[in-house]
């Protein structure tokens, strides 16, 4: 079987239990950070860092969705025949910030609801000869509200 | 500070010409100077916004046009702000001339864009949020445009039928504006035909890329004093603001918002501040607008500016659409050149032809789209990356 590695290293893991983003947190100040991007904090009222590697929480709430008919230029590994997919907006409470994803394989848009819980799942994006390459989505849970 | 006054103003029509930039750049800085009754020997000082996809020479706009003008010696700038880098750039030339260090700058922005979607800049860089976004999400511009969209359909009940009818509106305006690309005037029924490209919106709904190129002529009052056969306008305020930590608001072209948990998002969201600290400036507010030039990258947009420029409150934008108040012999038309979605986007130069069409408003050139008595206009736009652009324009 081919080994699953990430589309792009350091942004998310798998290694203790359900998957989860990896960002950086700030030990002064709190802010979380994704991706971790820089070593020091960027909020202009703390002196704090280096930044903390922090798993993010692994689901929110819906803020916005859409999806995409077309294939998106390079890098963006689409297939032939391309595939279209919809992505997520999701707000996550602790952290007081929105994370885009992909949808989640066969997610129907059409039954999508505004605050609904969302879900992270990792998924495969491409498969090549060496490798399935993955990387994080949001998948629809429980109907709030 | 003395004011700053525009003398000039021209451009190249939009399409998707295939030539090299610089040559559209050169026909509306000729334009410009022509409109101002001056010649390239007058100019102290060019400032020019850069295109990130014509190669180093894009990168280095106001050299490059410089020298397609005929070298003349004279300093240039060249600056890069996404779709505000020809507000950028104004912003350049009108504090050269505050600070009495020049009295004529020519301000260009020229872009030769591709087919279709925008993609990064080539390479292998996931430290650049611009490719990430592309290679992990393919999320492309319209993604975003969708999101919003979708966002102030479940917020205010916004409809797809509302969209359409900011398309019907802006093609009615653009129709007889030479410099636009599309002069098409759209039905809802030819609109809702239109393939859907980022659910809730139709290729229609979004802005095209296009080639193109504006050009502006700022002068010191008192040069412009001295033109008594011409008829200047004042730059009332340039605001190039950009976002106050925690942006909780998605930008592109961002896949996550700043946090808010180490310090409390600002009052006044990004998009209100560009406009917030234009009319601080400018001591004006809202109500005194003539016109205003919004950045309609997509319809669902041009109804988010509404509200972000003050004309109403949050969730009335619709009302206000329907109430013809932002259609041309309304209260304050809205894109009374077409906007973007007559032009599609040529990213240096958009910014700048939003300016060229408040000050031929103002002069009462626009012929058939003429806005009644026109006084005071905003030109209002973002750029990715955290560019704001807000001008405003009097006479």
């Amino acid at each position: 079987m081919k080994p699953r590695v990430p589309v792009v290293d350091g942004l998310f893991t798998e290694d203790a239990g359900p998957p989860a983003l990896l960002g950086g947190r700030c030990p002064r100040c709190g802010s979380v950070f994704f991706p971790k991007q820089w070593s020091f904090c960027r909020n202009p009222h703390c002196d704090g860092g280096p930044l903390d590697d922090t798993p993010l929480s692994t689901r929110g709430r819906l803020w916005s969705w859409t999806d995409n008919r077309y294939a998106p230029p390079p890098p963006y590994p689409a297939g032939d025949p391309f595939e279209p997919y919809g992505v997520a907006a999701v707000e996550l409470d602790a952290e007081q910030m929105i994370v885009l994803g992909q949808l989640a394989r066969g997610t129907d848009i059409g039954r999508l609801q505004l605050g609904q819980e969302m879900e992270l799942v990792v998924e495969p994006l491409f498969e090549d000869d060496d490798a399935v390459h993955t990387v994080w989505k949001w998948r629809a849970g429980s109907v709030t509200g | 500070m003395s004011d700053v006054q525009i003398l000039g103003v021209g451009m190249h029509p939009w399409g998707k010409w295939g030539r090299n930039f610089a040559e559209y750049a050169v026909v509306a800085a000729r334009a410009a100077l022509a409109d101002a009754g001056l010649s390239l020997g007058d100019v102290q000082f060019l400032a020019a916004g850069n295109t990130m996809r014509n190669g180093y020479p894009g990168y280095v706009a106001g050299s490059t046009i410089a020298q397609a003008l005929g070298w003349s010696g004279i300093p240039v700038s060249s600056s890069y702000a996404a779709c505000a880098s020809g507000a950028v750039a104004l912003d350049a030339a009108r504090a050269r001339i505050q600070a009495g260090k020049a009295d004529v700058a020519l301000v260009v922005g020229a872009d030769t864009a591709p087919k279709g979607f925008f993609g990064p800049l080539p390479g292998d860089r996931p430290e650049d949020p611009d490719w990430l976004r592309f290679r992990l999400l393919g999320a492309t511009n319209p993604t975003y445009f969708g999101l919003y969209a979708r966002r102030r359909m479940e917020r205010f009940g916004a409809t797809a039928k509302d969209f359409a009818a900011v398309k019907v509106k802006n093609s009615r305006h653009g129709a007889s504006n030479p410099n636009a690309r599309y002069r098409k005037v759209f039905t809802e029924d030819e609109i809702a035909e239109s393939p859907v490209v980022a659910e809730p919106l139709r290729l229609v709904d979004i802005c095209a890329t296009s080639d193109g190129a504006a050009a502006v002529v700022l002068t010191s009052a008192e040069f412009a004093a001295r033109q008594s056969d011409r008829r200047p306008v004042t730059v009332a305020a340039v605001s190039t603001v950009t976002p106050t930590y925690p942006n909780t608001d998605l930008d592109l072209p961002d896949i996550a918002t700043d946090s808010g948990v180490g310090a409390p998002p600002h009052a006044r969201p990004f998009r209100d501040a560009i406009a917030h600290v234009a009319y601080e400036e400018a001591g004006l507010g809202p109500e005194d607008l003539s016109c205003a030039e919004v950045y309609d990258l997509s319809t669902a947009l041009e109804l988010d500016w509404y509200e972000n420029i003050g004309l109403c409150g949050p969730g009335e934008a619709e009302a206000l659409l329907h109430s013809g108040a932002t259609t041309l012999g309304g209260r304050v038309p809205v894109n009374p050149s077409g906007g973007l979605a007559c032009f599609g986007e040529a990213i240096p130069a958009q910014a700048l032809a939003q300016v060229c069409e408040i000050v031929t408003q103002l002069r009462g050139d626009a012929g058939e789209r003429q806005v009644e008595d026109a006084t005071v206009g905003l030109a209002i736009n973002q750029g990715l990356f955290g560019h704001g652009s807000c001008v405003i324009v009097t006479r």
